[in-house]
């Protein structure tokens, strides 16, 4: 199978905690896959240092082909991998509209006229076309998390990394992020999900991992992995047969 | 949607009327060798050059996030040129400051690249020990007067225009025209594609690298343009003074301190906080310099309140209640019926 992103043998510690140890893992193109994992289980160092806003101990970051292990983050996003960040990061001084348009033309290298309208598209399908021309620092968590995403988006990603976007919705708003996430899919973009909002996730991703303490524990078909005996003491607290 | 149904708005109602108010302000400011005194076009002038300092700094420190407390190293080279240029090679001063501008953006060039290699805190003690080198190095210039100074020969001065009052009209309007074209190119900078950028690392510098910009590009060319900027604006201070030493060229107070006072009083990150800024600064300074070193205990009581209770200075105060912006800088995402 081919691969699009891949994380080699990958090691990152702060001190005694350990965020990934020797982690390797490969998503192929159109894949989406979901991670899931308690706490400072080391799921959003594992984007930090796939986006390059965080430098691995040791290990490599492959991405179509290329090492881009030592590439600063702001040419990964050229090259196609977007993130949206679990604390959502926005420019708060400027517009919601404004901070799609950084992302497009710098993201994809094109001319800011030519993405206004592009823009106006995807903030559209984000929900957030009535709040365009307001101040970005001045939105509710939730819109936060959704111009993250259409930041995210306007890069015109092949990667998209998506860091607990679904976090404090509504059931219906919940359906509609899916929705949409399904629909990005289907436009070719492959997805990494970190989420724990599970039945979400298990709706969306081909295959589900389960990082804990740094390491995979489970990794394959997302119901069968969230069955499996190690994920449910992690989540439960006892075996699965006690 | 397609492309007709869209259009992208900068100004808005605040920044017409804001603008029109300015473009009136600038041609009264023009024409004040008509209506204004001698003591006044001085006083004018000098606030041209803050409005100057202050709007570059702010470029600098407000929107690159490169807080630096040497840009004194820049004035006072600026100066030095200018006098250097003048007395050794008889360069015309009006020339001359031209050529300060460019030789400080050659200069910026190394500075930078040994700056930018401290973070933080760090890269502002390193840019006021940059300046103190620099003021060290122009003391060592036995021609240029060392460590006491020169003058600037009278036939120099003279070679401006023939009469005093003509002199004194051409140097008030460099220092007018200065601010205009450095206030003007912020504007312009921060229309395009470049200031998008820099508004976005303004904002969030973790958040810019990560969809796609350059942000140490973006840093060093802002760094670079700003210390043509502040060399042109020390030229320009030091003719009028007449006189060059390496105190008052490369002091941190004059050129420094009060120039992040007006930044921050008036709202740093904002293309408007330096003008009022500077406003503010001359009325207490016009006022308040007889009471002496009680004057620098009020700038410093005006600050502290400034920051506790508008820490977005002043214009950010009104500007966010509001909704006033003077320039035309927005992009408004309107939607055509």
């Amino acid at each position: 199978m081919p691969t699009l992103l891949a994380l080699e043998q990958i090691s990152k510690r702060f001190g005694a905690v350990v965020v990934a140890d020797q982690i390797d893992l490969a998503l192929a193109p159109g894949e989406a896959l979901g991670i899931i994992g308690p706490n400072g289980a080391g799921k959003t160092s594992l984007f930090g240092m796939a986006t390059g806003t965080l430098s691995p101990d040791s290990g490599r970051v492959i991405f179509d082909g290329a090492d881009i292990t030592t590439l600063p983050p702001e040419r990964r996003c050229r090259l196609g991998l977007a993130r949206s960040f679990q604390i959502p990061q926005p420019f708060g001084g400027m517009t919601v509209f404004e901070n799609v348009v950084v992302a497009a033309a710098f993201g994809t290298g094109a001319r800011e006229r030519d993405v206004y309208a592009p823009c106006a598209d995807i903030l559209d399908r984000c929900g957030l076309s009535q709040k365009a021309n307001r101040p970005a620092g001045a939105l509710t968590l939730l819109d936060r998390k959704r111009l993250e995403l259409a930041r995210a988006l306007a890069t015109k990603p092949r990667v998209l990394l998506l860091d607990e976007v679904a976090g404090g919705l509504t059931e219906h708003e919940c359906t509609a992020l899916v929705a949409l996430i399904k629909d990005i899919r289907a436009d070719g973009v492959s997805v990494i999900w970190i989420e724990h909002i599970v039945h979400a996730l298990v709706s969306v991703v081909d295959r589900l991992v389960v990082l804990h303490g740094g390491r995979f524990i489970a990794q394959g078909e997302p119901h069968s992995v969230i069955k499996s005996a190690p994920v449910q003491e992690i989540y439960m607290g006892i075996p699965a047969d006690a | 949607m397609s492309d007709a149904a869209i259009r992208v708005e900068h100004a808005t109602r605040a920044s017409r009327i804001g603008m029109t108010l300015l473009a009136l302000l600038v041609v009264a400011l023009a024409a004040a060798p008509l209506w204004a005194d001698r003591a006044s076009l001085r006083l004018m002038g000098e606030i041209f050059t803050f409005v100057a300092l202050a709007s570059l700094w702010n470029l600098l420190a407000g929107y690159a996030g490169l807080v630096s407390v040497g840009q004194q190293a820049y004035v006072g080279f600026g100066g030095y040129v200018l006098f250097a240029a003048a007395i050794l090679f008889g360069v015309p001063p009006i020339a001359a400051i031209i050529v300060a501008g460019a030789l400080a953006a050659l200069l910026a060039v190394p500075v930078a690249a040994l700056m930018f290699r401290l973070r933080g805190h760090y890269f502002a003690i390193g840019t006021w020990v940059v300046a103190e080198i620099f003021r060290l190095v122009a003391a060592q210039i036995g021609v240029l007067g060392g460590g006491s100074g020169v003058s600037l020969p009278a036939g120099v001065i003279t070679g401006i225009a023939a009469t005093r009052a003509m002199r004194e009209y051409i140097i008030y309007w460099l220092a007018l025209g200065l601010a205009v074209l450095v206030v003007g190119g912020i504007v312009l900078l921060l229309r395009s594609r470049y200031g998008l950028a820099l508004t976005a690392i303004r904002d969030n510098e973790t958040a810019a690298r990560s969809n796609g910009i350059s942000v140490m590009r973006i840093k060093y060319l802002v760094y670079v343009v700003t210390a043509a900027g502040t060399a042109m604006t020390g030229a320009l201070i030091f003719l009028t003074k007449l006189r060059i030493s390496p105190d008052t060229a490369f002091s941190v107070n004059d050129w420094t301190a009060f120039v992040i006072f007006i930044t921050v009083i008036g709202g740093i990150g904002r293309v408007e906080g330096p003008l009022i800024g500077t406003i503010v600064f001359f009325l207490l300074r016009e006022t308040l310099a007889d009471l002496g070193s009680l004057y620098l205990l009020m700038l410093g009581a005006v600050a502290i309140v400034v920051m506790l209770f508008a820490p977005k200075g002043l214009w950010g105060f009104v500007a966010d209640r509001f909704g006033w912006q003077a320039f035309p800088l927005e992009r408004r995402l309107a939607h055509k019926p």
